[in-house]
């Protein structure tokens, strides 16, 4: 069976996001960019299944600009056979990239999407839920562990109540979340590997997508912020602070 | 007028408190009527802790074996029977919702607005974005809005309704994809609820074990506090999931919340930020938990636990 696996080009998560003076947005020029962590986690997931025999082929999918192709190329890199990248300038919000990966499933038929459960800029946590509405399929989604056995498979989800375990058929889709596993990290030689590996680019028209209705983001601000507070010296201190404030 | 259903949060039993603040944040749309959906195999008890809440118009209750441990791929079909009544169909941006809507959101041919902090008008909303490091407003394009509601960002509204109660049937095909197979909890039921507790007592990777856990637990049951962690925590297997506090943990509002052992990650912090007073507790001078606690003390938690415990005594 294929897997097909999501890849989002985003801001690295150990930067520091700055949003821009004018409210247009947040500044992401010069900043560096990485694989959606939930992203590597559920490619790591693919590779394991591939090398556990269950599945024989990983593919994997990024929607983004023309620098999305470094991600891909970490994909692969990391064990992928070979890669779809859907090109794209425009800001493509979740209904739409359920719509695209949906096209994409039609194609290559497999019988694990495997999605990172947010990506970590837009903080969305909807596309695998969308895609697996409009393929009519399961979903699993927050998984952190997964048994494959045949035609179906055990999913484990962690859930604010503890961890669920649901019995789903394939084909079907599946989010990461963090404890599923540890990504691997990539070698040199296996960069250089990856570098010979396809990637079929498409556009979006020449898939046939209509963009959904998008949501319009009508201006981007910094939080409030918290009032910078005091270090206390000791305990007795801290316990005199908490108890004018009527907390203890 | 906006016409609002707000799906109910609950485990067959008790009605979730995050649904009284998706009520609140619901008052904020001027609507003309505002309907709690329940979905239950037996839901008797659930639907009158929904009418309960103050502002419900009405309280669907929609009983079904199959609603038994729903799954979203059970749900939102029943949903979705449901949505051309309504302007606005709103989840609490638990678990719970985070997995349902999308999906009715999809077949509705809507986008999903994730999370939502504020309410500037019936279309147009805040929310976070980069683990709360930027907020954005958007607008909601023509059609049903769908989205979740961020509960940190809103009280429970109060409980002096008295809704009626109306049994509903909805005839829809349900799918047999998804099959419910068990749920392990960690057994803190007698513990306050960490999403709702006013005090959370927390502890990171410098707590250091499952054993060492036990003075954060000790500390928090002599303040009634709920137990919260990192992500290093729970990766490192202190404490289970459920305990993880960020922005891919919950998202908490406690008045107070105290941290020990805990850098102040900005995963970590995103859950934090709505909490009334941070107290960090670190032996690094320089971790940027500092950055955003009101009260600060740089020690070993080891050593600054008993003396806290003493002077509570
Ligand atoms: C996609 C993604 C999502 C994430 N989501 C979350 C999330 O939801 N929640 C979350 O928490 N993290 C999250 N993280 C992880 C986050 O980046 C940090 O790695 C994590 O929060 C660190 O946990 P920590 O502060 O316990 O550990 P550390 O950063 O290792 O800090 C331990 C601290 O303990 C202190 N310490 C050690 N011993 C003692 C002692 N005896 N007394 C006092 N202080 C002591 C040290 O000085 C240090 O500051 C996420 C990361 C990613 C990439």
């Amino acid at each position: 069976m294929k897997i097909l696996v999501g890849v989002k080009r985003v801001v690295d998560f150990n930067v520091r996001i700055q949003v821009k003076a004018d409210g247009s947005g947040v500044a992401t020029e010069g900043v560096k960019m990485s694989m959606n962590p939930f992203d590597e986690i559920a490619v790591e997931e693919a590779l394991r299944l591939k090398e556990a025999g269950k599945a024989e082929e990983v593919i994997a999918i990024t929607i983004g600009p023309k620098a999305s192709q470094e991600q891909l190329r970490t994909a692969l890199a990391m064990g992928a056979d070979r890669a779809i990248h859907v090109e794209t300038d425009e800001d493509v919000q979740p209904l739409t990239a359920a719509r695209i990966l949906k096209a994409i499933t039609d194609k290559e038929e497999p019988k694990i999407v495997m999605l990172g459960k947010q990506a970590i800029d837009d903080d969305n946590n909807q596309t695998a839920q969308m895609l697996a509405a409009l393929a009519n399929w399961p979903q699993a989604t927050f998984a952190s562990k997964i048994d494959v056995d045949g035609d179906s498979a055990n999913v484990t989800r962690e859930i604010d109540a503890g961890l669920e375990t649901l019995s789903i058929d394939l084909p079907a889709v599946i989010s990461t979340d963090l404890r599923l596993n540890e990504p691997r990290y990539v070698k040199l030689p296996d960069i250089m590997k990856a570098k010979r590996k396809p990637i079929e680019t498409f556009t979006i028209a020449e898939l046939g997508i209509e963009p959904a209705a998008a949501v319009k983001v009508l201006k981007t601000s910094a939080p409030a912020a918290r009032q910078a507070g005091i270090k206390v010296a000791s305990v007795d201190e801290l316990v005199a602070a908490l108890k004018e404030k009527g907390l203890i | 007028m906006a016409k609002v259903l707000i799906i109910a949060e609950h485990d067959g039993k008790k009605l979730n408190g995050s649904t009284a603040r998706v009520m609140t944040c619901a008052q904020g749309l001027s609507a003309e009527s505002v309907e709690i959906a329940v979905f239950a195999a037996e839901g008797a008890a659930v639907a009158e802790q929904a009418a309960a809440i103050s502002g419900v118009t009405k309280v669907l209750l929609i009983e079904n074996p199959a609603n038994e441990h729903a799954t979203a791929a059970i749900l939102a079909p029943q949903i979705e029977a449901l949505a051309s009544e309504y302007s606005h169909v709103l989840a609490p941006s638990t678990t719970f919702g985070k997995d349902l809507t999308p999906r009715i959101a999809a077949h509705l041919a809507v986008p999903q607005i994730s999370d939502i902090m504020r309410v500037e008008s019936p279309r147009i909303f805040d929310r976070p974005i980069y683990a709360g490091n930027a907020v954005i407003t958007v607008e909601a394009p023509e059609g049903i809005v769908v989205g979740t509601v961020r509960t940190a960002s809103f009280s429970e509204a109060e409980k002096t309704g008295s809704a009626t109660i109306e049994k509903r049937e909805i005839n829809v095909e349900l799918p047999s994809h998804t099959r419910f197979v068990k749920l392990e909890t960690s057994g803190s039921a007698d513990r306050p609820d960490l999403q709702a507790a006013a005090k959370v007592v927390s502890g990171g990777r410098g707590v250091g074990s499952t054993e060492n856990f036990k003075v954060i637990y000790d500390l928090a049951d002599k303040l009634g506090a709920a137990v919260g962690a990192s992500r290093a925590a729970v990766d490192a297997g202190f404490i289970p999931n459920d305990h993880q506090v960020g922005q891919t943990g919950k998202i908490i509002a406690p008045e107070l919340y105290m941290s020990f052992g805990i850098s102040g990650a900005i995963q970590h912090l995103a859950g934090i930020k709505d909490a009334g007073t941070i107290v960090a507790i670190n032996k690094d001078p320089d971790a940027p938990i500092f950055e955003i606690a009101d009260f600060g003390l740089v020690g070993d938690l080891f050593e600054i636990i008993p003396e806290l415990e003493k002077a509570l005594a």
